[in-house]
Protein backbone atom coordinates (compact mmCIF):
# COMPACT_ATOMS: atom_id res chain seq x y z
CA UNK A 1 0.00 0.00 0.00
CA UNK A 2 1.14 3.65 0.05
CA UNK A 3 0.66 6.74 1.09
CA UNK A 4 1.96 10.18 1.28
CA UNK A 5 1.43 11.50 4.89
CA UNK A 6 1.17 15.13 5.37
CA UNK A 7 3.12 17.26 8.24
CA UNK A 8 0.43 18.90 10.34
CA UNK A 9 1.02 22.54 9.84
CA UNK A 10 2.55 24.15 12.85
CA UNK A 11 4.17 20.95 14.19
CA UNK A 12 8.01 20.71 14.84
CA UNK A 13 9.12 18.10 13.07
CA UNK A 14 12.90 18.50 13.52
CA UNK A 15 12.13 18.37 17.54
CA UNK A 16 10.02 15.46 17.18
CA UNK A 17 12.76 13.36 15.33
CA UNK A 18 15.44 13.43 18.08
CA UNK A 19 16.10 9.92 18.35
CA UNK A 20 15.06 9.21 22.14
CA UNK A 21 15.16 5.07 22.18
CA UNK A 22 19.26 3.76 22.41
CA UNK A 23 19.52 0.88 19.69
CA UNK A 24 19.55 -2.18 21.86
CA UNK A 25 17.64 -5.04 19.09
CA UNK A 26 18.79 -8.00 17.57
CA UNK A 27 22.12 -7.55 14.86
CA UNK A 28 21.61 -6.48 11.32
CA UNK A 29 22.26 -8.63 8.32
CA UNK A 30 22.70 -8.64 4.74
CA UNK A 31 20.98 -10.69 2.26
CA UNK A 32 22.47 -12.65 -0.60
CA UNK A 33 20.12 -14.37 -2.91
CA UNK A 34 20.81 -16.71 -5.89
CA UNK A 35 18.09 -16.69 -8.00
CA UNK A 36 18.78 -19.88 -9.51
CA UNK A 37 21.59 -22.66 -10.18
CA UNK A 38 24.53 -20.88 -12.05
CA UNK A 39 23.73 -17.39 -11.38
CA UNK A 40 25.87 -15.73 -8.32
CA UNK A 41 24.36 -14.67 -5.07
CA UNK A 42 22.93 -10.86 -4.93
CA UNK A 43 22.19 -8.57 -2.44
CA UNK A 44 18.62 -8.70 -1.69
CA UNK A 45 18.33 -6.21 0.99
CA UNK A 46 19.13 -6.50 4.78
CA UNK A 47 16.99 -7.39 7.93
CA UNK A 48 17.18 -8.14 11.90
CA UNK A 49 17.79 -11.49 13.48
CA UNK A 50 18.94 -12.52 16.32
CA UNK A 51 21.54 -15.35 15.36
CA UNK A 52 22.54 -16.74 11.83
CA UNK A 53 19.66 -19.75 11.93
CA UNK A 54 16.88 -17.01 12.31
CA UNK A 55 18.42 -14.77 10.53
CA UNK A 56 18.54 -17.68 7.46
CA UNK A 57 14.71 -18.29 7.69
CA UNK A 58 13.75 -14.38 8.46
CA UNK A 59 15.22 -14.19 4.94
CA UNK A 60 13.59 -16.73 3.04
CA UNK A 61 10.03 -15.17 4.59
CA UNK A 62 10.89 -11.57 3.73
CA UNK A 63 12.94 -11.87 0.53
CA UNK A 64 11.79 -15.56 -1.56
CA UNK A 65 8.52 -15.26 -0.89
CA UNK A 66 7.56 -16.01 -4.90
CA UNK A 67 10.29 -18.54 -6.10
CA UNK A 68 12.89 -15.88 -6.12
CA UNK A 69 15.94 -18.34 -4.86
CA UNK A 70 17.10 -21.27 -4.40
CA UNK A 71 19.77 -20.37 -2.21
CA UNK A 72 20.65 -17.67 0.91
CA UNK A 73 23.42 -16.26 2.23
CA UNK A 74 23.71 -13.97 5.26
CA UNK A 75 26.53 -11.63 6.25
CA UNK A 76 26.32 -9.05 9.51
CA UNK A 77 26.41 -5.91 8.00
CA UNK A 78 29.22 -5.02 10.03
CA UNK A 79 31.45 -7.43 8.41
CA UNK A 80 31.06 -5.76 4.74
CA UNK A 81 33.91 -4.00 3.62
CA UNK A 82 33.61 -1.21 0.73
CA UNK A 83 35.32 1.60 -1.20
CA UNK A 84 34.93 4.96 -0.29
CA UNK A 85 32.45 6.59 -2.91
CA UNK A 86 34.88 9.84 -2.34
CA UNK A 87 37.59 7.80 -3.86
CA UNK A 88 35.62 6.32 -7.06
CA UNK A 89 37.16 8.54 -9.83
CA UNK A 90 40.98 7.56 -8.73
CA UNK A 91 39.99 4.20 -7.90
CA UNK A 92 37.83 3.35 -10.96
CA UNK A 93 39.72 5.74 -13.21
CA UNK A 94 42.65 3.40 -14.54
CA UNK A 95 39.85 1.70 -16.82
CA UNK A 96 39.17 4.79 -18.44
CA UNK A 97 42.18 5.57 -19.90
CA UNK A 98 43.28 2.07 -21.29
CA UNK A 99 40.75 1.65 -23.97
CA UNK A 100 42.91 -1.19 -25.58
CA UNK A 101 41.86 -3.71 -22.81
CA UNK A 102 38.99 -3.35 -24.97
CA UNK A 103 38.05 -5.35 -27.99
CA UNK A 104 36.81 -2.64 -29.92
CA UNK A 105 40.15 -0.64 -30.00
CA UNK A 106 41.58 -3.20 -32.36
CA UNK A 107 40.66 -2.76 -36.10
CA UNK A 108 40.11 -5.76 -37.97
CA UNK A 109 39.20 -6.46 -41.53
CA UNK A 110 35.91 -7.33 -42.83
CA UNK A 111 36.87 -9.87 -45.01
CA UNK A 112 38.38 -11.83 -41.70
CA UNK A 113 35.19 -12.40 -40.38
CA UNK A 114 33.62 -12.92 -37.24
CA UNK A 115 36.79 -12.46 -34.46
CA UNK B 1 37.98 23.09 -2.51
CA UNK B 2 36.24 21.65 0.97
CA UNK B 3 35.01 18.11 1.35
CA UNK B 4 31.59 19.48 1.75
CA UNK B 5 31.43 21.98 -1.32
CA UNK B 6 32.86 18.23 -3.80
CA UNK B 7 30.02 16.23 -2.00
CA UNK B 8 27.40 19.13 -2.44
CA UNK B 9 28.96 19.10 -6.28
CA UNK B 10 28.68 15.17 -6.65
CA UNK B 11 25.52 15.51 -4.84
CA UNK B 12 23.98 17.71 -7.78
CA UNK B 13 25.44 16.10 -10.54
CA UNK B 14 24.04 12.70 -9.56
CA UNK B 15 20.67 14.46 -9.25
CA UNK B 16 20.79 16.23 -12.10
CA UNK B 17 21.85 13.45 -14.70
CA UNK B 18 18.62 11.62 -12.54
CA UNK B 19 21.24 8.86 -10.93
CA UNK B 20 21.27 7.61 -7.59
CA UNK B 21 21.99 8.29 -4.60
CA UNK B 22 23.52 5.63 -2.40
CA UNK B 23 23.95 5.52 1.40
CA UNK B 24 27.87 6.54 1.61
CA UNK B 25 27.76 9.35 -0.53
CA UNK B 26 27.40 13.32 1.09
CA UNK B 27 23.97 14.12 1.23
CA UNK B 28 22.27 17.44 1.99
CA UNK B 29 20.93 17.14 5.71
CA UNK B 30 17.56 18.07 4.35
CA UNK B 31 17.71 15.38 2.05
CA UNK B 32 18.65 12.85 4.62
CA UNK B 33 16.05 14.51 7.01
CA UNK B 34 13.04 14.12 4.72
CA UNK B 35 13.93 10.88 3.78
CA UNK B 36 14.18 8.98 6.83
CA UNK B 37 10.96 10.48 7.48
CA UNK B 38 9.06 9.66 4.53
CA UNK B 39 10.38 5.91 4.19
CA UNK B 40 9.73 5.09 8.07
CA UNK B 41 6.00 6.84 7.25
CA UNK B 42 5.89 4.87 4.23
CA UNK B 43 7.07 1.50 6.31
CA UNK B 44 4.58 2.63 9.36
CA UNK B 45 1.76 2.45 6.68
CA UNK B 46 2.50 -0.84 5.75
CA UNK B 47 2.44 -2.33 8.97
CA UNK B 48 -0.58 -0.56 10.53
CA UNK B 49 -2.26 -1.32 6.93
CA UNK B 50 -2.39 -4.88 8.52
CA UNK B 51 -4.53 -4.28 10.93
CA UNK B 52 -7.81 -3.15 8.60
CA UNK B 53 -7.38 -6.26 6.77
CA UNK B 54 -6.55 -9.26 9.57
CA UNK B 55 -9.54 -8.37 10.92
CA UNK B 56 -11.29 -9.99 8.34
CA UNK B 57 -9.22 -13.30 8.20
CA UNK B 58 -11.02 -15.48 10.23
CA UNK B 59 -14.42 -14.47 8.84
CA UNK B 60 -13.16 -14.67 5.22
CA UNK B 61 -16.32 -16.44 2.99
CA UNK B 62 -14.12 -19.58 2.04
CA UNK B 63 -10.76 -21.60 2.87
CA UNK B 64 -9.23 -19.89 -0.66
CA UNK B 65 -10.42 -16.34 0.11
CA UNK B 66 -8.59 -16.73 3.49
CA UNK B 67 -5.68 -18.35 1.97
CA UNK B 68 -5.32 -15.04 -0.36
CA UNK B 69 -5.97 -12.64 2.28
CA UNK B 70 -3.22 -14.05 4.85
CA UNK B 71 -0.81 -13.97 1.96
CA UNK B 72 -1.76 -10.43 0.99
CA UNK B 73 -0.94 -9.58 4.35
CA UNK B 74 2.08 -11.50 4.60
CA UNK B 75 3.33 -9.16 1.47
CA UNK B 76 2.16 -5.57 3.86
CA UNK B 77 4.81 -7.08 6.57
CA UNK B 78 7.44 -7.61 4.20
CA UNK B 79 6.85 -4.77 2.16
CA UNK B 80 7.22 -2.54 5.77
CA UNK B 81 10.37 -4.65 6.17
CA UNK B 82 11.86 -3.40 2.74
CA UNK B 83 11.46 -0.13 3.58
CA UNK B 84 12.64 -0.12 7.30
CA UNK B 85 15.73 -1.47 5.80
CA UNK B 86 15.93 1.83 3.56
CA UNK B 87 15.32 4.26 5.78
CA UNK B 88 18.09 2.31 8.10
CA UNK B 89 20.60 2.86 5.46
CA UNK B 90 20.56 6.71 6.40
CA UNK B 91 21.48 6.14 10.34
CA UNK B 92 18.68 5.61 12.08
CA UNK B 93 17.51 2.47 14.30
CA UNK B 94 14.69 0.16 13.64
CA UNK B 95 13.57 0.49 17.28
CA UNK B 96 13.98 4.29 16.68
CA UNK B 97 11.81 4.31 14.07
CA UNK B 98 9.44 1.99 15.41
CA UNK B 99 9.44 4.18 18.56
CA UNK B 100 8.40 6.82 16.70
CA UNK B 101 5.11 5.40 15.39
CA UNK B 102 4.18 4.31 19.24
CA UNK B 103 4.82 7.43 20.37
CA UNK B 104 2.62 9.52 17.87
CA UNK B 105 5.89 11.32 16.30
CA UNK B 106 5.33 9.75 13.38
CA UNK B 107 2.84 8.82 11.64
CA UNK B 108 1.15 6.70 9.06
CA UNK B 109 -1.76 6.49 6.13
CA UNK B 110 -4.69 8.18 7.24
CA UNK B 111 -6.80 5.83 5.23
CA UNK B 112 -5.67 2.73 8.06
CA UNK B 113 -8.09 4.97 10.42
CA UNK B 114 -11.24 3.85 8.53
CA UNK B 115 -12.66 0.77 9.62
CA UNK B 116 -13.52 -2.22 7.90
CA UNK B 117 -17.20 -3.27 8.34
CA UNK B 118 -18.28 -6.05 5.97
CA UNK B 119 -16.08 -7.96 3.91
CA UNK B 120 -16.44 -6.26 0.62
CA UNK B 121 -14.22 -3.47 2.48
CA UNK B 122 -11.40 -6.52 1.43
CA UNK B 123 -12.56 -5.88 -1.91
CA UNK B 124 -12.31 -2.18 -1.83
CA UNK B 125 -9.11 -2.16 -0.32
CA UNK B 126 -7.27 -4.48 -2.43
CA UNK B 127 -8.74 -2.69 -5.30
CA UNK B 128 -8.91 1.25 -4.51
CA UNK B 129 -6.59 1.43 -1.63
CA UNK B 130 -3.47 -1.11 -3.08
CA UNK B 131 -4.38 0.60 -6.78
CA UNK B 132 -3.79 4.26 -5.22
CA UNK B 133 -0.58 2.76 -3.68
CA UNK B 134 0.57 1.37 -7.22
CA UNK B 135 0.29 4.74 -8.35
CA UNK B 136 2.51 6.17 -6.12
CA UNK B 137 4.99 4.00 -5.72
CA UNK B 138 5.64 3.39 -9.36
CA UNK B 139 6.23 7.28 -9.42
CA UNK B 140 8.58 6.29 -6.43
CA UNK B 141 10.21 3.51 -8.26
CA UNK B 142 12.28 6.89 -10.06
CA UNK B 143 13.11 8.39 -6.25
CA UNK B 144 16.70 9.69 -6.36
CA UNK B 145 17.89 7.36 -3.42
CA UNK B 146 18.75 4.06 -4.36
CA UNK B 147 17.70 1.71 -1.65
CA UNK B 148 14.12 3.33 -1.83
CA UNK B 149 13.96 2.89 -4.90
CA UNK B 150 14.72 -0.50 -5.32
CA UNK B 151 12.51 -1.38 -2.08
CA UNK B 152 9.81 0.29 -4.20
CA UNK B 153 10.70 -1.99 -7.16
CA UNK B 154 10.16 -5.40 -4.64
CA UNK B 155 7.01 -3.73 -3.87
CA UNK B 156 5.74 -2.93 -7.23
CA UNK B 157 6.01 -6.32 -7.74
CA UNK B 158 4.14 -7.40 -5.29
CA UNK B 159 1.01 -5.10 -5.41
CA UNK B 160 -0.33 -6.36 -8.59
CA UNK B 161 -1.65 -9.53 -7.21
CA UNK B 162 -3.12 -7.25 -4.33
CA UNK B 163 -5.21 -5.23 -6.44
CA UNK B 164 -6.20 -7.92 -9.08
CA UNK B 165 -7.43 -9.90 -5.89
CA UNK B 166 -9.48 -7.15 -4.37
CA UNK B 167 -11.33 -6.29 -8.05
CA UNK B 168 -11.93 -9.77 -7.99
CA UNK B 169 -13.94 -9.57 -5.17
CA UNK B 170 -15.49 -7.06 -6.31
CA UNK B 171 -16.50 -8.74 -9.15
CA UNK B 172 -18.06 -11.52 -7.69
CA UNK B 173 -19.79 -9.76 -5.18
CA UNK B 174 -21.60 -7.30 -7.91
CA UNK B 175 -22.47 -10.22 -10.02
CA UNK B 176 -24.03 -11.86 -6.84
CA UNK B 177 -27.27 -11.18 -5.24
CA UNK B 178 -28.92 -7.72 -4.42
CA UNK B 179 -27.98 -7.96 -1.19
CA UNK B 180 -24.19 -8.29 -2.39
CA UNK B 181 -24.47 -5.64 -4.71
CA UNK B 182 -25.08 -3.69 -2.02
CA UNK B 183 -22.26 -4.66 0.26
CA UNK B 184 -20.46 -4.10 -2.78
CA UNK B 185 -21.81 -0.57 -3.44
CA UNK B 186 -21.73 0.57 0.13
CA UNK B 187 -17.93 -0.57 0.41
CA UNK B 188 -16.91 1.97 -2.08
CA UNK B 189 -19.14 4.30 -0.98
CA UNK B 190 -17.46 4.57 2.75
CA UNK B 191 -14.07 4.47 0.54
CA UNK B 192 -13.82 6.07 -2.05
CA UNK B 193 -13.17 9.81 -0.75
CA UNK B 194 -10.32 8.92 2.12
CA UNK B 195 -8.64 7.04 -1.31
CA UNK B 196 -8.74 10.17 -3.04
CA UNK B 197 -6.89 11.57 0.38
CA UNK B 198 -4.26 8.85 0.33
CA UNK B 199 -2.55 11.13 -2.10
CA UNK B 200 -2.02 14.01 0.08
CA UNK B 201 -3.14 17.52 0.08
CA UNK B 202 -3.27 19.86 -3.03
CA UNK B 203 -0.45 20.84 -4.47
CA UNK B 204 -1.42 24.55 -3.52
CA UNK B 205 -1.22 23.69 0.64
CA UNK B 206 1.54 21.13 0.14
CA UNK B 207 4.36 22.81 1.41
CA UNK B 208 7.52 20.32 1.01
CA UNK B 209 6.48 18.98 -2.50
CA UNK B 210 8.61 21.64 -4.73
CA UNK B 211 11.75 21.12 -2.42
CA UNK B 212 10.98 17.20 -2.42
CA UNK B 213 10.65 17.40 -6.48
CA UNK B 214 13.85 19.37 -6.53
CA UNK B 215 15.79 16.52 -4.90
CA UNK B 216 13.91 13.81 -7.00
CA UNK B 217 12.49 12.51 -4.11
CA UNK B 218 8.99 12.84 -5.48
CA UNK B 219 8.96 12.62 -9.24
CA UNK B 220 5.04 13.76 -9.25
CA UNK B 221 2.69 16.35 -7.74
CA UNK B 222 0.09 14.83 -5.12
CA UNK B 223 -2.33 16.12 -7.59
CA UNK B 224 -1.60 14.81 -10.86
CA UNK B 225 -1.04 11.20 -9.23
CA UNK B 226 -4.52 11.90 -7.87
CA UNK B 227 -5.78 12.60 -11.31
CA UNK B 228 -3.97 9.56 -12.73
CA UNK B 229 -6.14 7.54 -10.07
CA UNK B 230 -8.81 9.00 -10.99
CA UNK B 231 -9.11 8.47 -14.72
CA UNK B 232 -7.56 4.56 -14.21
CA UNK B 233 -10.24 3.96 -11.92
CA UNK B 234 -13.12 5.66 -13.01
CA UNK B 235 -13.69 2.93 -16.05
CA UNK B 236 -12.89 -0.06 -13.67
CA UNK B 237 -15.78 1.44 -11.30
CA UNK B 238 -18.36 1.35 -14.51
CA UNK B 239 -17.43 -2.24 -15.43
CA UNK B 240 -18.76 -3.51 -12.02
CA UNK B 241 -21.64 -1.30 -12.60
CA UNK B 242 -21.23 0.40 -9.16
CA UNK B 243 -21.50 4.31 -8.92
CA UNK B 244 -18.86 6.39 -7.39
CA UNK B 245 -20.29 8.55 -4.85
CA UNK B 246 -19.31 11.83 -6.16
CA UNK B 247 -22.33 13.95 -8.06
CA UNK B 248 -19.53 16.46 -9.79
CA UNK B 249 -17.44 13.62 -11.43
CA UNK B 250 -17.37 14.05 -15.28
CA UNK B 251 -15.38 13.52 -18.45
CA UNK B 252 -13.66 16.40 -19.44
CA UNK B 253 -13.10 16.10 -23.36
CA UNK B 254 -10.63 19.32 -23.46
CA UNK B 255 -8.69 17.94 -20.53
CA UNK B 256 -8.98 14.65 -21.61
CA UNK B 257 -9.16 13.66 -18.53
CA UNK B 258 -12.43 13.52 -15.62
CA UNK B 259 -13.16 16.21 -13.09
CA UNK B 260 -14.39 15.04 -10.00
CA UNK B 261 -16.26 17.00 -6.65
CA UNK B 262 -14.25 18.79 -3.15
CA UNK B 263 -12.49 16.76 -1.05
CA UNK B 264 -13.35 17.11 2.73
CA UNK B 265 -9.88 18.77 3.60
CA UNK B 266 -11.25 19.40 7.11
CA UNK B 267 -11.70 15.11 7.45
CA UNK B 268 -8.39 14.66 6.04
CA UNK B 269 -6.84 17.00 8.89
CA UNK B 270 -8.81 15.39 11.57
CA UNK B 271 -7.65 12.01 10.40
CA UNK B 272 -4.06 13.03 10.32
CA UNK B 273 -4.03 14.67 13.77
CA UNK B 274 -5.01 11.69 15.24
CA UNK B 275 -8.99 11.84 15.43
CA UNK B 276 -10.14 9.43 12.78
CA UNK B 277 -12.53 6.54 13.74
CA UNK B 278 -10.22 4.11 14.37
CA UNK B 279 -6.53 6.40 15.45
CA UNK B 280 -6.55 5.21 18.96
CA UNK B 281 -6.97 1.50 18.67
CA UNK B 282 -4.42 1.19 15.80
CA UNK B 283 -1.73 2.37 18.08
CA UNK B 284 -3.22 0.20 21.25
CA UNK B 285 -3.08 -2.59 19.42
CA UNK B 286 0.36 -2.06 17.42
CA UNK B 287 2.10 -0.72 21.24
CA UNK B 288 0.19 -4.02 22.38
CA UNK B 289 1.82 -6.38 20.27
CA UNK B 290 5.11 -4.95 20.78
CA UNK B 291 4.63 -5.40 24.08
CA UNK B 292 3.57 -9.11 24.19
CA UNK B 293 6.62 -9.96 21.61
CA UNK B 294 9.19 -8.40 24.44
CA UNK B 295 10.32 -11.77 26.10
CA UNK B 296 10.46 -13.42 22.69
CA UNK B 297 13.01 -10.51 21.36
CA UNK B 298 14.84 -10.98 25.05
CA UNK B 299 14.86 -14.60 24.60
CA UNK B 300 16.51 -14.92 21.16
CA UNK B 301 19.17 -12.87 21.99
CA UNK B 302 19.71 -14.84 25.01
CA UNK B 303 19.64 -18.02 23.46
CA UNK B 304 22.26 -16.06 20.50
CA UNK B 305 24.59 -15.06 23.07
CA UNK B 306 24.61 -18.27 25.33
CA UNK B 307 25.07 -20.13 21.72
CA UNK B 308 28.07 -17.85 20.93
CA UNK B 309 29.79 -18.58 24.50
CA UNK B 310 29.53 -21.96 24.20
CA UNK B 311 31.16 -21.74 20.54
CA UNK B 312 33.78 -19.85 22.28
CA UNK B 313 34.27 -22.48 24.71
CA UNK B 314 34.65 -25.07 22.60
CA UNK B 315 37.55 -23.43 20.27
CA UNK B 316 39.28 -22.38 23.51
CA UNK B 317 38.90 -26.39 24.62
CA UNK B 318 40.69 -27.44 21.55
CA UNK B 319 43.04 -24.52 21.17
CA UNK B 320 43.98 -25.67 24.96
CA UNK B 321 44.32 -29.30 24.51
FE1 LIG C 1 -0.50 -3.99 -1.01
FE1 LIG D 1 2.13 -2.71 0.47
Amino acid sequence: MSYSVPEVPGQDIAADDAPRSSSTGWPLWEVFVRQRRGLSHVHAGSLHAADVETALQNARDVYTRREEGVSIWVVPSGEIHATDPYDADAMFEPFADKPYRHPTFYEIPDEVGYM
Amino acid sequence: MTQTTAGETRFQTTIDADDKVEPRDWMPEGYRHTLIRQIAQHAHSEVIGMQPESNWITRAPSLKRKAILIAKIQDEAGHGLYLYSAAETLGVSREDLVDQLHTGRQKYSSIFNYPTLTWADMGTIGWLVDGAAIVNQIMLQQTSYGPYSRAMVRNCKEESFHQRQGYEIMLTLSRGSAEQRALAQDALDRWWWPSLMMFGPPDSESTHTEQSMEWKIKRMTNDDLRQKFVDMTIPQAEYLGLTVPDPDLVWNVEREHYDFGDIDWDEFWTVIKGHGPMNRERIQHKVGAWEDGEWVREAAIAHSEKAAARAADTIDARGAA
